[in-house]
């Protein structure tokens, strides 16, 4: 077994895939010199050629990415900010995102968009710290936000062959975590299928991205008291609904956390759609950002925005406790 | 005549200022880190010279400088960039945002080349409320290539609008060479919207005043806009981050060449020396101050973390409920 950490799976995969496949290439701010180390050793390996520094221009080099999945190559950009991506937004969303249908299926639009610490990253502030994967599930993008190392591995590789525009969300709060594991065994992760990284009987605990570990923390420290079963959804669009009515036949009881802003944040649709058509006993609860959050600078400020353990317990608490519905 | 004692009294402020705060950012009171603006400093001081108390200003991620140089109080910035109550931003901005808005400071921007027609709109409007003041919006190399600073140059020309477009080339877009992400050149940018531009030496704080009095000028006298490309250097890291993480991508001799010139010391030798150890005196003790105003001051009470959302104080759900 080898420790593998977040930010060495994002880097492996794109290796990998890389290797495997000469259409791959990455567009980026300073990934020559990989300054968020995701790109670390790629220049070197794989030449210029494929490795292109780009000026500061989203929104053209996310359409450049664009026409050239059109004439064959594969590209994966990365952004430096989550910022980035509202800059870019009409390019992936109106352009990339609606070829396939538009052309009635004569081409496909192979990009991947990876946002390396999405997410507060403590003390960038307002404009520097927003989470919006549920603003890309929303408009249809294939959106993923893997929570631990070998799904950040798994996860980049199937966003690298899949056919359509992918965006991987690999959180600020996970791309510090390290895993053992088998190298060998490191495998594609398909879209649209979820995870349960603690079974329970009582109460389900939905958590996206860096939020996982927070759900196992609290699991763990109610275990005495309530049985949680932690699940993780891994990609938002497509979502893995048989996974959660699975998990939901079990539990019947659902929370969600969530770091979306909460109004139409993938947590709310998450919530309705268990209640639409999911054994729910008891009424559901989300933990999320405020509506339309900003994060303001200071930490106390920016810690008291986000999810946080202490809310959770006391959601679960409530839930577990929850009379039911009549 | 240039003001030269009150020059090298502003560059000196930005310096020592900097300084300090990369002291704090090691010591882990400023929260993230900044951008250091340190061998920047006769852009800031030399455009602000030429400015007048209500003229306003756009500024960047490496916007300490231009705060400062505007007029902002030393204590309250730095308060700001430890996340203070009583910060310019009540701590809700931070290094990246810091704003005044009684100075015309209308924000430092995180968004590289966001704040170019932000300074053009606000320009635009003040020349039709009949005033005669000028906004200059300030932007790094690399802001050239965003699609926005294009498009606002061609806003500016049209409407001939009072704004004076300041590029600070300091070679660098963090690890990319100037060269390697702008065809054309800088000037060539501007003038192709008809915007009269100049290369100024951005390291001669009073070789930047001229220009930048010119320019003023013409924008009052409602002849438009006018680009001044500053060539300077970053003598230090693109963020502190840098100073942990230390990537290659200067050569420790580039480094030294760059530094070789500093606006500091240029400036320094145009004033007479009793005067310039008053001066540097008289900021040792100011920031001395500014230091421990910061630090005493009262932190933010995280149940106002959604004041000031809206302008209206319209309140929001929570995040749990
Ligand atoms: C639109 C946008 N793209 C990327 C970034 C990340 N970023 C922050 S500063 C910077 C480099 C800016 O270079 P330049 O404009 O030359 O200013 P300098 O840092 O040299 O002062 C980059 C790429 C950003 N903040 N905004
Ligand atoms: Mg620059």
């Amino acid at each position: 077994m080898t420790i593998l950490s977040y930010l060495k799976a994002l880097n492996r995969a794109i290796t990998d895939e890389m290797d495997r496949d000469p259409a791959v290439c990455v567009f980026g701010e300073d990934v020559r010199a990989a300054v968020t180390n995701v790109t670390a050793g790629l220049v070197k390996r794989f030449g210029p050629e494929r490795v292109l520094d780009m000026p500061i221009s989203e929104q053209a080099f996310t359409g450049v990415a664009t026409g050239a999945a059109l004439a064959g190559q594969r590209p994966l950009i990365e952004y430096q900010i989550p910022a980035l991506l509202f800059l870019a937004f009409e390019q992936i969303a109106n352009q990339a995102h609606k070829f396939s249908l538009m052309t009635g299926g004569q081409t496909r639009v192979p990009v991947t968009y990876l946002v390396p610490s999405s997410g507060s990253r403590d003390g960038w502030a307002g404009q520097h710290s927003d989470h919006p994967y549920s603003l890309f599930a929303h408009v249809g993008v294939k959106t993923a936000v893997p929570a631990t190392p070998a799904d950040a591995y798994g996860l980049l590789v199937t966003a690298l062959r899949d056919d359509d525009p992918v965006v991987v969300f690999a959180p600020a709060g996970a791309m510090g975590r390290r895993e053992d594991v088998d190298l060998t065994a490191l495998a594609p992760v398909p879209l649209g299928v979820g995870r349960v990284h603690r079974p329970g009987s009582e109460v389900t605990v939905v958590a996206v991205g860096h939020l996982v570990h927070d759900a196992l923390a609290v699991a763990e420290e109610l275990s005495d008291s309530i049985s949680v079963e932690v699940f993780d959804p891994r990609t938002l669009h497509p979502f893995d609904w048989q996974g959660l009515s699975d998990s939901l036949d079990r539990t019947g009881r659902l929370v969600v956390v969530d770091d979306s802003n909460r109004s139409c944040g993938i947590g709310g649709e998450i919530l309705a759609t268990a209640a639409e058509q999911m054994h729910l006993i008891a009424p559901p609860k989300r933990i999320t950002r405020p509506d339309g959050a900003v994060l303001p600078f200071a930490e106390e400020l920016d810690r008291a925005l986000q999810p946080s353990r202490d809310q959770l317990r006391t959601a679960i608490q409530t839930v577990a406790k929850a009379g039911g519905f009549r | 005549m240039p003001d030269s004692a009150a020059l090298y009294r502003t560059v000196r402020l930005i310096r020592r200022f900097e300084e300090r705060a990369v002291e704090l950012v090691r010591a882990k009171q400023i929260f993230g880190g900044i951008h250091p603006y340190t061998g920047q400093e006769a852009i800031a001081a030399g455009t602000c010279a030429a400015l007048r108390r209500d003229d306003l200003i756009t500024s960047t991620h490496r916007g300490h400088g231009h705060v400062l140089a505007k007029g902002a109080d030393p204590a309250r910035m730095l308060a700001e960039l430890a996340g203070r109550a009583t910060g310019l931003n009540r701590g809700r901005g931070g290094s990246m945002h810091a704003a005044d808005f009684g100075l015309g400071v209308l924000g430092a921007n995180a968004i590289v080349g966001a704040a170019a027609p932000i300074a053009t709109g606000a320009a635009w409007a003040a020349r039709r409320a009949g005033s005669d003041r000028v906004a200059v919006t300030y932007f790094g190399d690399g802001a050239v290539s965003q699609g926005v600073v294009l498009e606002a140059f061609n806003l500016a020309a049209l409407w001939r609008a009072p704004v004076i477009f300041v590029c600070e080339n300091n070679g660098w877009a963090t690890t990319t060479r100037t060269a390697d992400a702008v065809a054309g050149t800088i000037t060539g940018r501007a003038e192709a919207f008809g915007i009269p531009a100049a290369r100024v030496d951005g390291m001669d704080p009073e070789a930047v005043l001229a220009a930048a009095a010119e320019a003023v000028a013409r924008a009052r006298a409602g002849a438009g806009p006018t680009l001044l490309e500053c060539l300077t250097y970053r003598f230090d890291a693109h963020h502190t981050w840098e100073h942990t993480a230390r990537p290659r991508y200067r050569t420790p001799e580039e480094v030294e060449a760059g530094r070789a010139r500093d606006p500091l010391v240029i400036q320094g030798a145009r004033v007479p020396e009793a005067e310039r150890e008053r001066i540097d005196a008289d900021i040792e003790d100011l920031l001395a101050d500014a230091v421990r105003f910061a630090l005493e001051s009262p932190l933010p009470d995280p149940a106002t973390a959604l004041d000031h959302l809206y302008a209206d104080g319209t309140r929001v759900r929570a995040g749990a409920a």
